[in-house]
């Protein structure tokens, strides 16, 4: 069997070691993301939410992943 | 009907309420409802990626029926501010945002220099921007030239509860600014929302003094009375303050 190279990537400052074939779009639902309720941004890029799943992950990309909480 | 427009959308309530500071959401979601409030800041952070059971705002309050407010709270430069809305937008297309560049961690005071920069910038790319800034009518005539939607003076320093500390420098906006003036910031009490509305503003935002009031839904509920009271004294017109007494009866047919 082949064995799947891992890469390793932050998601909000939070580093993780994913399969290197991963889009945005399935990296996002493997982690049970809302997203409607979310903004992404790549390597301080923000991206448009329909090409999400266009996006390939690659080694050191840096994912941030905000949303709206109580504020004044 | 007397409403509250920003940006030609109408808002029956003159109150703004913020989000933070509750004990937890559900108190949040039933201050705003005791409070009348349309519109509500919030805060851009990280999603929690660990705790992906943590509620989040928009289950508790329904951006479909009360106007969220994205904030850039806690943001100290022009471009963590602009950062800030790019990514608010992006999370369900708001437009309507408040800008708030602080300058200083110690009295929050905003940087109006940054303030003033990043006004423009997302004045040019399509922002509506409420402006929070200090009491002061130069900056607020310049945040009005670069085209803000709101400007929004401090009445104190955030969450001090202190109430307005400079009437004359609100009635001197309030002349001279034709956009929407919220007083954003620093009030206490409900007492103190009716002397902005008195004062002519066409709104306040209040966090912090709702939100750690010993009863917030009591305190809820006098903002939404006192801003109301406050709009309404101040259409119908004060009398002349003078130095002498006017007797309320009459003389004729004293015995």
């Amino acid at each position: 069997m082949k064995k799947i190279k891992k890469i390793k990537i932050k998601i909000n400052s939070k580093l993780l070691m994913i399969n290197d074939d991963l889009s945005l779009s399935n990296f996002l639902k493997q982690l049970k993301i809302p997203l409607k309720k979310v903004a992404i941004e790549l390597n301080q890029e923000i991206i448009d939410k329909n090409k999400l799943n266009k996006i390939k992950l690659k080694k050191n990309d840096r994912i941030e992943v905000v949303h709206f909480i109580g504020g004044g | 009907m007397d409403k509250l427009t920003v940006d030609k959308k109408k808002f029956n309530s003159r109150l703004i309420v913020g989000t933070g500071k509750y004990k937890n959401m559900q108190e949040c979601a039933k201050a705003i409802k005791l409070s009348g409030a349309e519109i509500v800041t919030v805060a851009v952070r990280r999603v929690n990626i660990s705790d992906k059971k943590k509620p989040l705002l928009m289950d508790f309050i329904d951006p479909k029926k009360i106007t969220y407010l994205p904030n850039t709270a806690g943001c100290f430069n022009s471009e963590e501010a602009l950062r800030t809305l790019r990514l608010a937008r992006e999370i369900g297309g708001w437009k309507l945002v408040k800008l708030e560049v602080l300058g200083d961690k110690k009295n929050l005071f905003p940087d109006m220099i940054e303030t003033l920069k990043s006004t423009e910038v997302l004045t040019k790319e399509g922002f509506k921007v409420m402006v929070y800034c200090n009491d002061d009518p130069l900056m607020a005539k310049r945040l009005e030239n670069v085209g803000a939607s709101a400007i929004m003076p401090l009445a104190a320093p955030i969450g001090s509860g202190l109430g307005i500390q400079n009437t004359t420098n609100i009635k001197i906006i309030r002349i001279q600014t034709k956009l929407p003036l919220i007083i954003d910031a620093g009030l206490g009490q409900a007492s103190d929302a009716t002397i902005a509305m008195e004062l002519g503003c066409d709104g306040v935002l209040v966090n912090t003094a709702i939100a750690k009031a010993k009863k917030p839904f009591q305190m809820a509920l006098a903002f939404k009375n006192s801003v109301i009271a406050g709009r309404q004294s101040y259409l119908a017109g004060r009398i002349e303050k003078s130095l002498y007494g006017s007797a309320s009866s009459p003389k004729k047919g004293i015995i």
